[in-house]
């Protein structure tokens, strides 16, 4: 085995951190974007459903960007201190959507849910019907007045904080972090559409009928505009970003990034023909596939130009100790998350 | 306009100081929230099932916020304080990870335990409380070794949090404190609820559980806070001294309640004295020596004023309780003597609603004690604050932008709470 260094593997952790977070928190975000976006007859349906996929797994979905911010400061200390000041207004921002997002969607829940009570007869959701809050927010409810409010607030946050999020993550690659420059907006942008693609790959899953034909088609039309900002993305790094370009080039990450494009294009075609669980762990595969090959493309950098991974890294006892604990995550964490998706886990048809 | 320093401390005061309320609920109210199942369990009784409901979506509103305003936390203390987590990350970051994955479990098993009222079976179900009230208490317990590394640090290492002198007394204190301001808060909602003229079992052992819960908390607190004092005495004397405004170190000294404090003139005026009261509170001693802030150099001082008040006003709130807490049982037992069941005399009800906010306000004041009474320093004798802050700009209006989001959320919350501690109890009724 090649020698790794410590910082490489708590690297390599995090990564994973920011693969789970995209392909299981980023799906909740893309939630809030067809909220906001669902238009027509079946707009409460469709809001109604997301609310039901999100209620029981969103909270720890959430969890995995505190874990990532938890491994990068005890881990890589100075990589943490440099993002804050350079990064210190669209954190703030990210923050605003954060809380804004959470607190609006459990308010509606709530709000839905105690309208629900309300509801004349024939809306009023039979009692224990999927028990917990939102899963009883029905399409009667979610559009009430007062829900209605907080709708807008979780939606509009829920597109703020995955584009502020994606610009961070793209200005980690523009020398001086610059969180305005076109790649990082670019990144920015792309972020929200593939938040919004996975969410309906997703519900396509969790949904029958009508509905699924809906969010199939949401599906497809994502996935054309993920593909389109993906090519501007990628354009503007070969100007703007000249050593990530060729970290993307390179024999390594290629490799990755080839097999994540394979995968988005086979997702697509098992969306086409409606084979949507398959679809679901495709597009799942092809987030997971290119993160891991930008990762790899941005390697030995954590912030360029300034901290590379072994300069920003903690001392070794530090490493070790966040080595030490995995454990625990195996054992503890990984089997009650297991546990919780297949408990809430949508019934086959 | 506020200089950074200053507004960078107050927007870490209004993040913390909002989160600290629902971290106490993630706490405690699932605690209760599975005392109430377990009894319908073993009971039958309907209400405990309807008590477990309602503060499960008193839990899932709170929750919630507190996850968010804490998801804020994590990356304020960069935000606001990049220099201090780029000397002491790799120090605390081992106690944030371990309570990174408490709270993991918590987060998942709060998913299961609301929305899994109808999927999983009734003991499944309450298992899943029981492991949302252990990761809730444990993340608690954890996230005070950082803290508690900031007020006296032991090394540098990932270990160094826990083997701080001050983690043990901090997160006992911490942790009883969320489980007296929960269970009076409970408490009150009844008593309220029975002012109102609602006088079934509901309302009954909602408020039972409420202050059983509240009560052993109470005078558990009563030890918790003699060990924390001795503590402080023995590892930070600068804060106790600014606790007790002791300005001149002596034989016998007397314990200071209330009084004006004249930080200038080394004075305090107006104080009613406890004779001998210090000596014995830190070392059980009456005759024993406690240093005073004359040992301090100035530069180092904390503001004695504040500290001071901030802890005359949680120990007034703590006994204040005991207070109520006795009255209430008083008034139960002598009614099981009796062998009936009166309602509680209108007077104790209106005691225990104007006490159910001052468990919180307990809390409040003492972080105030413990991180105000830690400044100048972020890390004592290590790091100064002023050192520790951000060269970023704009930190006046993230500041405002905070205090704004969180009293808009706030008031949110309050409304959608008063609604269902109505609708609990008069669904309840028609039960």
């Amino acid at each position: 085995m090649p020698d790794v260094a410590r910082e490489e593997i708590v690297a390599a952790i995090a990564v994973l951190a920011v693969v789970a977070y995209a392909v299981l928190g980023g799906a909740d975000f893309g939630g809030g974007v067809w909220d906001v976006l669902s238009r027509g007859p079946r707009k409460a349906d469709e809001r109604a459903a997301i609310a039901r996929a999100m209620g029981p797994v969103w909270e720890a979905n959430h969890v995995w960007l505190i874990f990532l911010i938890v491994v990068l400061f005890t881990a890589f200390p100075a990589a943490y201190a440099a993002l804050s000041v350079g990064l210190f207004v669209p954190f703030h921002l990210v923050l605003v959507g954060i809380v804004l997002r959470g607190g609006a969607f459990v308010f509606r829940a709530h709000q839905a849910h105690e309208g629900a009570r309300d509801a004349p007869a024939g809306h009023a959701p039979a009692s224990g019907a999927d028990g917990g809050e939102a899963g009883a927010a029905d399409a009667f409810a979610i559009d009430s007045a007062p829900a209605r409010a907080w709708g807008v607030v979780f939606g509009g946050a829920s597109v703020i904080t995955p584009l502020l999020l994606g610009m961070s993550l793209g200005a980690v690659s523009c020398a001086g972090l610059v969180w305005r420059a076109p790649l990082a907006a670019a990144i920015g942008v792309l972020a929200v559409a593939t938040c919004a693609y996975l969410a309906a790959v997703y519900l396509t899953v969790a949904t029958s009928g009508e509905l699924r034909e809906a969010f199939r088609v949401k599906a497809l039309a994502a996935s054309a505009v993920v593909a389109v900002l993906a090519g501007v993305a990628l354009v503007l790094t070969r100007r703007d970003a000249p050593h990530l370009w060729a970290g993307l080039t390179s024999a390594r990450a290629a490799k990755v990034v080839a097999a994540g494009v394979g995968v988005a294009i086979a997702s697509r075609a098992a969306l086409v023909r409606r084979r949507f669980h398959v679809a679901r762990a495709l597009a799942a595969g092809e987030v997971a596939l290119l993160l891991v090959g930008w990762a790899l493309a941005q390697q030995p950098y954590l912030v360029y130009p300034d901290l590379t991974l072994s300069r920003a890294a903690a001392p070794a006892a530090t490493l070790d100790f966040v080595l030490a604990t995995l454990p625990v995550f195996v054992v503890l964490i990984l089997p009650s998350l297991a546990y919780l998706f297949s408990v809430f886990a949508p019934r086959r048809a | 306009m506020l200089d950074p320093l200053t507004a960078a401390r107050a927007q870490m005061e209004v993040s913390l100081g909002f989160h600290m309320i629902f971290s106490a609920v993630g706490i405690a109210l699932p605690a209760l929230m599975c005392v109430a199942e377990g009894l319908h369990l073993r009971t039958g009784h309907a209400e405990y099932m309807n008590l477990a409901r309602t503060w499960a979506k008193a839990t899932s509103l709170l929750f919630a916020v507190g996850a968010v305003s804490g998801t804020a936390l994590s990356f304020e203390l960069g935000l606001l304080w990049p220099r201090f987590m780029e000397m002491a990350g790799a120090t605390i970051g081992g106690a944030f990870a371990l309570e990174g994955y408490a709270f993991f479990l918590e987060a998942i098993f709060i998913g299961l335990y609301l929305y899994g009222w109808d999927r999983l079976s009734p003991r499944a179900h309450a298992a899943a409380g029981v492991v949302v009230a252990i990761s809730g208490t444990a993340s608690g317990v954890l996230v005070c070794a950082a803290n508690a590394w900031m007020q006296a640090p032991r090394g540098f290492d990932p270990g160094a949090p826990f083997r701080s002198p001050m983690w043990l007394p901090m997160a006992t204190h911490t942790v009883i404190a969320s489980f007296v301001a929960v269970g009076f808060a409970v408490g009150g909602v009844y008593a309220a609820a029975m002012l109102r003229g609602r006088r079934d079992a509901y309302v009954r052992r909602g408020m039972t559980i409420g202050l059983a819960v509240a009560a052993i908390a109470a005078v558990a607190q009563l030890a918790s806070g003699d060990v924390s004092a001795r503590a402080v005495a023995e590892n930070q004397p600068a804060k106790l001294a600014a606790m007790e405004a002791h300005f001149h170190s002596a034989r016998a000294v007397p314990l200071l309640v209330g009084g004006l404090v004249d930080a200038d003139r080394d004075e305090v005026r107006f104080a009613v004295p406890l004779p001998s009261g210090l000596s014995l509170l830190v070392a059980h001693d009456p005759r024993a020596e406690v240093g005073g802030l004359d040992r301090v150099p100035r530069g180092d001082r904390p503001p004695v004023g504040l500290v001071h008040a901030a802890f005359d006003l949680m120990v007034g709130c703590g006994m204040a309780l005991l207070g109520v807490a006795a009255w209430f049982w008083i008034a139960r037992l002598g009614d099981a003597r009796r062998r009936e069941e009166r309602d509680p005399p209108r007077l104790l009800l209106r005691a225990l609603v104007l006490s159910s906010p001052l468990g919180f306000v307990a809390i409040e004041a003492g972080w105030i004690v413990a991180e105000a009474g830690r400044q100048p320093w972020t890390v004592d004798h290590l790091l100064r604050t002023r050192d520790a802050v951000t060269p970023a700009q704009g930190v006046p209006a993230t500041f405002a932008a905070f205090v704004v989001l969180y009293l808009a959320l706030g008031a949110a919350l309050v409304v959608l709470l008063r609604r269902l501690a109505a609708r609990g109890s008069a669904g309840a009724r028609g039960a």
